[in-house]
């Protein structure tokens, strides 16, 4: 009987295509548009993948890492005296304007760090080093920054050329890999000093303080403790949902509260779903009633309604999963096309695929349950009636 | 000679549709017996209840009262879900419009009986090549329906019928897609295919043409059975 189904289903190619494609684009609009939105919020804390650091101190107020609320320098000698702290050294953060060739300003994330021990440094080097960082007005790009910061995108800057931060030249002695800021702007390394040197002085400049706790002691008890001495905010850099002190996971919230992007992204995947139920459940519908005499035929010839629900499930669970594996590989060479081009964000965690799956299994229920409903309460004797 | 062998046994059976006012009995106490080795025709006008008592001698539809016993199994007394197994083991259908399914080869249709008593399609299609060889289609086997004429549709539908060899074969109608000639060749080949030992074939039918392949005929008018004798007795200028 499932061959029979089969069959029948595929012998209908019209409607068999029109409900792949029903499921098929559900599944990609799904997929799609929750990967490039859990891309964005991974861009928010692109920051916190750049300059890594077990534990990050900010000011109190501070409450997702592009907030940047200037500590004073005496902070960094009060963290470094806490308990648990192996070493603890300054961070600069700040969005800045660089000018091109050709005059025009482009925006950039400025990352200081301590000239000594290089914490904060980037950690993928596609070109020269880090310890290159010491020679006169040497600065360290990712390699987005190599085609934003040129005049001409078809000749990108390369290793020796220089640009201007606020008036001030800029060398490039290294070039790496990292991830996209939420701004946009490629990231620029250089030293804790030079970074306040190129930026609008201030009465307070330290952005952050980097932190590692020390052998055998855990970042999150360290946390506790520098807030505890200081009364700074201390967060954990674990990745998302590490623990309640994740500096990832309160920014990504942050973004999801105190934004817009949630329910934008929301509103497409619901429009996803909503458009997969109505094409599907009406097209399997259509295709139930198409075919019912035959149905009824079956049923007055013996067959139960456990086989025609057996028949009614196999059609629509082929058509789920064809539509499914269809509209995931779309999605998938969307989100490799994505990568290439580095934009727009994609990240796909291993949840989306199974959450849409058990959406599309879902839709494919409510779409087999009308019909299995007519089919049901098919009269068999129906077929005698012309 | 031996008493013929009761196929089909309907007694005191009634039937009515809708409620309150607008209830309507369509069968009124129907007594009808089906013999094993005959092909019994139920003849009558339209809205008589031929399509009713059909549907009821074969297990689709229940009556309101009476009793009804096939090939010696209680029906009126049996669950849906065991009258629906005793149809799949016991019985062929044959449609007035053929009902076979479009998007599937002549032979897997014809295998369809097997199939929802659980034989794997493997194992059903030698079966199915079978009996569509006997009904002169072994060169159509893997055409859809659509492919052939009306004629070998309903010879599709017999092989299909006969496929399982079941006991008692309901015909509805089955030269009323047809045409004169086509009505005379499927009713050549089905009652050739009905002189296996033990089969019972019950024939509602309006083609006054076809009568002649009948073992006997049950007159029905208004819901009751007016008449039934063996076909050689049958006035066919009377019924004209």
């Amino acid at each position: 009987m499932f061959r029979l189904a089969l069959k029948m289903l595929f012998g209908d190619s019209a409607k068999y295509l029109m409900l792949v494609f029903g499921v098929m684009f559900a599944t990609f609009l799904m997929t799609q548009q929750s990967s490039v939105f859990c891309g964005l919020m991974r861009w928010t804390t692109a920051i916190l993948k750049n300059a890594p650091a077990p534990i990050w101190v900010v000011e109190t107020e501070v409450r997702q890492v592009n907030q940047t609320i200037a500590m004073r320098d005496t902070d960094l000698g009060r963290v470094r005296s806490c308990d648990g702290v192996d070493w603890a050294m300054p961070l600069y953060s700040g969005v800045q304007n660089v000018r091109l060739e050709n005059g025009s300003l482009t925006v950039v994330q400025l990352l200081g760090i301590d000239s000594t021990t290089f914490a904060g440094a980037p950690t993928r080097m596609i070109e020269g080093s880090i310890g290159a960082l010491r020679q006169p007005n040497a600065v360290i790009v990712d390699d987005l920054a190599l085609s934003r910061l040129s005049p001409d995108p078809k000749t990108p800057l390369k290793m020796g050329d220089t640009f201007e931060i606020n008036d001030q030249e800029a060398r490039i002695v290294g070039i790496c890999k990292a991830m996209r800021s939420f701004t946009g702007g490629p990231f620029i390394w250089t030293t804790y000093e030079r970074a306040l040197s190129y930026s609008p002085p201030q009465r307070k400049m330290l952005s952050a303080i980097l932190v590692s706790p020390s052998a055998g002691r855990d970042a999150d008890s360290v946390a506790a403790s520098i807030e505890r001495q200081t009364g700074l905010k201390a967060y954990t850099n674990a990745g998302f949902q590490s623990s309640e002190r994740d500096f990832n996971t309160a920014t990504m919230f942050w973004y999801v509260k105190n934004t817009g992007i949630p329910i934008s992204f929301g509103t497409t995947v619901l429009v996803g779903f909503i458009v997969g139920v109505a094409i599907s459940c009406q097209t399997f519908y259509l295709f139930v009633l198409d075919n019912l005499k035959h149905y009824g035929a079956l049923k007055a010839m013996g067959a139960s309604n456990g086989k025609l629900c057996m028949m009614l499930l196999s059609q629509v669970t082929v058509v789920g999963l064809v539509g499914y594996g269809i509209g995931l590989a779309l999605a998938s060479l969307f989100g490799l096309a994505a990568i290439k081009n580095t934009q727009p964000p994609f990240y796909m965690p291993d949840v989306i695929p199974f959450a849409v799956l058990g959406v599309i299994i879902l839709i494919c229920s409510l779409a087999s349950f009308l019909g299995i409903l007519r089919v049901s309460l098919l009269d068999a004797a129906v077929v005698f009636r012309g | 000679m031996s008493a013929p062998i009761i196929a089909a046994s309907a007694r005191s059976i009634t039937k009515s549709f809708g409620s309150g006012t607008a209830r309507i009995e369509v069968l009124h106490g129907i007594d009808i017996d089906a013999y094993e080795s005959e092909i019994l025709m139920l003849l009558g006008p339209s809205g008589c209840g031929k399509t009713t008592l059909i549907s009821i001698l074969a297990g689709t539809l229940t009556a309101d009262r009476g009793e009804l016993r096939v090939l010696g199994e209680p029906l009126h007394a049996m669950k849906k879900s065991a009258i629906t197994r005793f149809r799949a083991r016991n019985i062929g259908f044959i449609f007035q419009q053929f009902n076979l399914i479009p998007t599937i080869s002549c032979e897997e249709n014809a295998a369809v009986p097997l199939l929802i008593q659980g034989m794997s399609l493997s194992k059903a299609l030698p079966h199915a090549r079978k009996s569509l060889d006997q009904v002169g289609l072994s060169e159509h086997m893997k055409k859809r329906p659509n492919q052939l004429s009306g004629g070998q549709q309903q010879r599709v539908a017999i092989a299909r019928a006969l496929v399982h060899n079941p006991r008692l074969i309901i015909c509805d109608e089955p030269t009323a897609a047809l045409d004169a000639e086509n009505g005379q060749l499927v009713m050549e080949i089905f009652r050739g295919l009905m002189r296996q030992p033990g089969r019972c074939a019950i024939v509602v039918t309006h083609d006054h043409r076809i009568l002649q392949y009948s073992d006997r005929i049950a007159t029905m008018n208004d819901g009751r059975i007016v008449e039934s004798v063996p076909t050689s007795k049958f006035d066919f200028d009377h019924h004209r």
